[in-house]
This record gives C-alpha cells, structure tokens and sequence, in this order.
C-alpha cells in the first residue's frame, strides 16, 4: 500500500522532532545559550498546550454536540491530575468518563 | 524491532549495566506501554495497516506528536502545518538539550540516536546518569524506553484491528493528555496571565477559522511572545 500523504507525513513528523531534539547539539558552541532559544524555549511549551486543548476540543466547541460531556470529562482529567499527579491515571480516567458518557448516559445527538 | 527488552536481555554480554539499565527504566515501561497502547487503539481508527503505528513509534518517537497526528491525519491537515506544529509542539526539548550538552559525551551514531531518543521520560532518567564510564547506560536506557514504546503503540494498533474494541469516544485522548500537559506547564510556569491570554487567542482563532484555527492561533501566540520579548528587553 503506497501512502503517500501518510509517508510524507511521517517524514515530516520525524523531521521537525528530531530537529526539536538535535537544534541544541548543532548550535553547541555558538548559540546553544542564545536568550531567544531560552525564552521561546520556556513560554512556547505553555502557551503551546492551552492551544492543543482548545483545538483538540475545537469541534464540540463549534458544533455544541459533545460539549458537556467533553466538560465532564474534563473536569475529571483535571481533579484527577491535581489529585494523584499520574500522567496516565489521568488521561486513561478522563478518556474513559468521556468514553461511557458518549456511549450509554449521554449519546451524541445526530 | 532490535530494541525490545527480550533481545537486550539475551545479548552476549549483558553484565551489570543491562540490569541496572533494565530496573532504571521500569517507571518508564510502566508509562509507555499503555500510552503506546492508547496511541495504536486511537491510530487503529483511521484505517490504516498496523505496521504504520510501529513505523511512527519507530521513526517519530514523541508521545503527543503522535496522538495530535492522529488528528491532523484524521483531518488531512496541510503537511506545512503539521510540520509547524509539531515542531512547536516539541519547542520544550530545546530546553533539556541545553541540560544534557555537559553530559553527554557519547560519540557518533550513539550521541544522534540519544539525541534522537530524548523524549521527556528519557531526558529525566538521563539526567540523573552521570557523565563518564556510562555511556552504555546511558544508551541502554534511552534504547529500552523506545522499545516499550514501539511495542505499546504495535501491540495496541494490532489489538485495534483484530478486535471490534468500542472506541467510540477514544479520541478525548487527545485533549485530555494536552490538558495534563497544560497543567503540567502551569506548575513549571505559573504566569496565570500567559495562560489567560493562549486561551484568548485560541478562542479568536477559532471565531475566524475553525479549520485553519491551530495555524492562525499559533502565528499569533508566536507574534505576541516576541512583541512581549521585545518590550521587556528595551
């Protein structure tokens, strides 16, 4: 099966982590302090994560259809991560309340 | 798959360091294999032959990059914005090479497969490694991790398509470990103000656009951190 668009995909995926990863090592000597690398470096990621959530929840968000129980669920991820801390615990919890909200106590509508 | 934990194990000349390396990234197998699990059940969806999971745990090797790949792909995203936004995505790793430069001193393919391999729970297990005579640990470690990852996201994707599993609603995967990820920087970052104003944006990005919505916000965000920059600085 020829994929292309899955092929280029994961070659562009590969590429922008590893340059991530690498940027640091290549710049080594010169730049690897440079002040603009550190700021990016340390408000990039929160600002980053804010919008991920919005996108990733962008369609509930638009349509309606979905959004109280992606609140529910939500909610869950977050008292759960306050709570215990577990990366896993949380996402596998939230994931789940949202899983049974959808498929028997409150289906999606048409 | 060369780096799973079986074929380390039988290797002609474990000695020590393999165990050490072994009980060191125990926490890690704990986390990735059923992350990965998550990851190839959700990649499974999208139609595509299972192999492609291992392929991606192979070759890309970073947990959220995978999981908003199953959405851009679920969306036929633009391939310039997939490559914008993963590399912003993992815009934090510029960070932890900074960290790492001193130690590590490994030469050749093993310091770019390090490199390559310096996912967020391999960075925090390195960095307690010192500098020296562990330089196999070191390798040890980061090739263990990527092994319980690529078998994570295999075994799941295979399960995924053998099995009729009732994925309905799996894909909240995706806002929730982002979340976990928010919170996480908001511990790192505690500027309320910074997060208030990402959440701004995104919701005007998403009144212009809900289509292009991650492309406009993450021009915007980026604008406005350098406008920011500039002004602290004069």
């Amino acid at each position: 099966m020829a994929d292309g668009y899955l092929i280029a995909f994961i070659a562009l995926a590969t590429l922008a982590t590893f340059l991530t990863r690498a940027l640091p090592f290549l710049l080594l000597s010169k730049q690897a302090d440079h002040p603009l690398l550190a700021f990016l470096g340390r408000y990039l990621p929160p600002v980053l994560m804010v919008l991920l959530v919005v996108y990733a929840l962008r369609t509930p968000l638009v349509e309606g259809d979905g959004l109280v129980q992606s609140l529910v669920a939500l909610t869950v991820v977050t008292a759960l991560h306050l709570l215990a801390r577990n990366a896993l615990i949380s996402i596998l919890g939230g994931t789940f309340c949202y899983m049974l909200l959808v498929q028997s106590l409150m289906p999606l509508g048409g | 798959m060369a780096s799973r934990p079986d074929s380390f194990q039988s290797s002609p000349a474990p000695g020590p360091q393999s165990s050490s390396a072994l009980r060191l990234s125990l926490p890690v197998m704990f986390g990735y294999i059923p992350l990965g699990i998550a990851f190839g059940v959700l990649f499974s969806d999208l139609g595509y032959h299972w192999l492609w999971a291992t392929a991606m745990g192979l070759f890309i090797y970073a947990g959220a990059a995978q999981f908003l790949a199953v959405g851009l792909i679920a969306n036929h995203a633009g391939l310039f914005e997939v490559f914008v936004a993963i590399l912003l995505l993992n815009a934090r790793h510029l960070v932890y090479g900074l960290s790492l430069i001193s130690t590590l001193d490994l030469k050749g393919w093993r310091r770019w497969y390090l490199i390559f391999a310096l996912t967020d729970e391999t960075y925090s297990l390195l960095s307690i490694t010192r500098s020296g005579s562990q330089n196999t640990l070191q390798l040890r470690i980061a090739a263990l991790n990527q092994g319980y990852w690529v078998f994570g996201c295999t075994l799941g994707a295979w399960l995924g398509s053998r099995l009729d599993l009732p994925t309905q609603g799996a894909e909240f995967a995706l806002p929730a470990l982002f979340t976990v990820l928010a919170i996480e920087q908001y511990r790192a970052v505690r500027r309320p103000l910074l997060f208030l104003a990402a959440l701004a944006v995104a919701g005007l990005a998403l009144m212009i656009s809900a289509d292009n919505m991650l492309m406009i916000a993450i021009l915007l965000a980026v604008s406005l951190l350098l406008m920011a920059r500039g002004r602290e600085a004069s």
